[in-house]
């Protein structure tokens, strides 16, 4: 097996009016870690994951996914092996939450026992009572939602998981938790995570390695340690704007 | 003898009327449904077709409704019998609410909860049918119910092309000028349109997603 889960080889992306969302991007995921995107509004964090999964294809450039491009890849099995969450959840308002969680599952045709057990074993991963099982998402409070959230792209098991700015909606407190029970379940799991967030308290907590971009383009690659200490004029203005002794604290605890 | 006295003296020949408007609007709203949910979804997928599906709707909706009962006489083998001429003409009246509430209902639901089951590996039909269409339902509903009661009200000028249905009296009536007998058939349509309307109001309320 590669020891990169996926590459991007100079990869851009443009709209069909021709304005480019990612410029040339080069960018390297290792198995198990989590690499964090980082950078404000529009710098092409999102498009950079949704060409992960397909939901967007390269301009130019190429993806590859465990080796192989996406453009080669069965776009379905492709999906079906990348967990996906995003900020405002989108779970299936119709279905409960049993429903929701055990969702790829069922369109993988997995025995329903099989798919009952499953959901339970889920529920209990992100700290979900069992009860809960039987409600419908807008029973839920947002914090439980992202839960599910979590627990649905977690159902088949997958070994790649993106995660856009998964906590951006939840009171602070609720996503403390969150990123702590977060932390948790990837030391369990050893999941190949690419995290997507603004917050860059959120990308050092989480992440082994932070990806800055800005305007479409990659800036660096650095682990949190790197990253606050850098004298990268870029990176030092994204410690900075977060206060930079704070930041230093946090890094080094 | 008073409008009531009127039709109970007739009971017989209203109930007969009133099935027969009932089969020109039950057989045109099927045919309605079986086309226009289709071309509703069609038009998701391929936005090309969007404009002139909807255009050409629109179109016959405009047409009077005599004059489309008409037009359609010279058609061979619908033209050889009043009711399927009329329901021909009904069903082509039905699809615009159709089409256009099946269009908005699957473009009105949440994009979030669509591009999740995207990025999930749905795929297209499995969305459409476990995603799209439960929530669009109440939405395609309210479109059956107004081409259901567009339907019972224009059944009644069926009557013109002998068609029968409840348009029987109405035309009779006038022809007689004879205002118990036009009510005779204004009065049970007029009670089926609001009967219509409320079960399948009910019936869009009911699966109204929260």
């Amino acid at each position: 097996m590669p020891d990169s889960a996926i590459q991007f080889r100079s990869v851009s992306y443009r709209l069909e009016n021709g304005r480019e969302l990612l410029h040339d991007l080069n960018l390297e995921v290792r198995r198990s870690e989590t690499l964090v995107l980082l950078g404000r509004s529009g710098s092409g964090k999102t498009t950079t994951l949704k060409l992960i999964n397909h939901l967007l294809a390269p301009s130019t450039g190429e993806v590859r996914v465990e080796g192989r491009s996406t453009r080669e890849w069965d776009v379905i099995r492709l999906r079906r092996m990348i967990g996906y969450v995003i900020q405002d959840v989108g779970l299936f308002p119709h279905f409960t939450v049993a429903r929701n969680i055990g969702l790829v599952p069922q369109i993988e045709n997995w025995p329903p026992d099989r798919i009952q057990q499953r959901v339970e074993e889920l529920l209990e991963h992100v700290g979900l009572d069992h009860s809960l099982g039987e409600r419908y998402p807008r029973e839920l409070s947002g914090g439980q939602r992202q839960r599910v959230g979590v627990a649905r792209a977690l159902a088949a098991d997958p070994p790649l998981l993106l995660m856009d700015e998964p906590f951006g909606a939840l009171d602070p407190i609720t996503r403390a938790e969150l990123q702590r029970e977060f932390l948790a379940l990837q030391g369990r799991l050893h999941k190949t995570v690419v995290f997507v967030t603004h917050d860059l308290r959120e990308a050092l907590l989480l992440g082994t390695r932070i990806a800055l971009m800005e305007d479409g383009r990659l800036i660096s690659v650095n682990t949190p340690q790197e990253f606050v200490d850098s004298t990268e004029p870029m990176v030092a203005a994204y410690v900075a704007a977060f206060g930079t002794p704070e930041i230093r604290k946090r890094a080094n605890p | 003898m008073n409008i009531w006295q009127f039709m109970l003296h007739n009971h017989t020949e209203v109930l007969e009327l009133t099935l027969e408007h009932l089969w020109l609007v039950g057989a045109s709203t099927f045919f309605a449904v079986l086309i226009g949910i289709p071309l509703g979804i069609l038009i998701t997928r391929w936005p090309v077709l969007n404009k002139p599906v909807l255009g050409t709707a629109n179109i016959i909706q405009t047409i009077p409704s005599l004059a489309l009962f008409g037009f359609l006489l010279p058609a061979p083998w619908i033209g050889a019998r009043a009711d399927r001429l009329a329901i021909l003409a009904l069903t082509l009246y039905a699809l615009l609410p159709l089409i256009r509430n099946t269009y908005t209902g699957i473009k009105g639901v949440d994009r979030a909860v669509i591009e999740a089951g995207r990025g999930m590996g749905m795929t297209d039909r499995q969305l459409l049918w476990q995603v799209e269409l439960p929530l669009a339902l109440s939405v395609i509903i309210a479109g059956v119910r107004v081409g259901v009661v567009i339907s019972i009200g224009l059944a009644t000028i069926a009557a013109a092309i002998g068609a029968g249905g409840l348009g029987e009296y109405i035309f009779r009536g006038l022809a007689m000028v004879n205002d118990q007998v036009i009510l005779a058939g204004a009065i049970p349509a007029a009670a089926l349109a609001i009967l219509a309307d409320v079960s399948l109001g009910w019936l869009e309320k009911r699966l109204t997603p929260h």
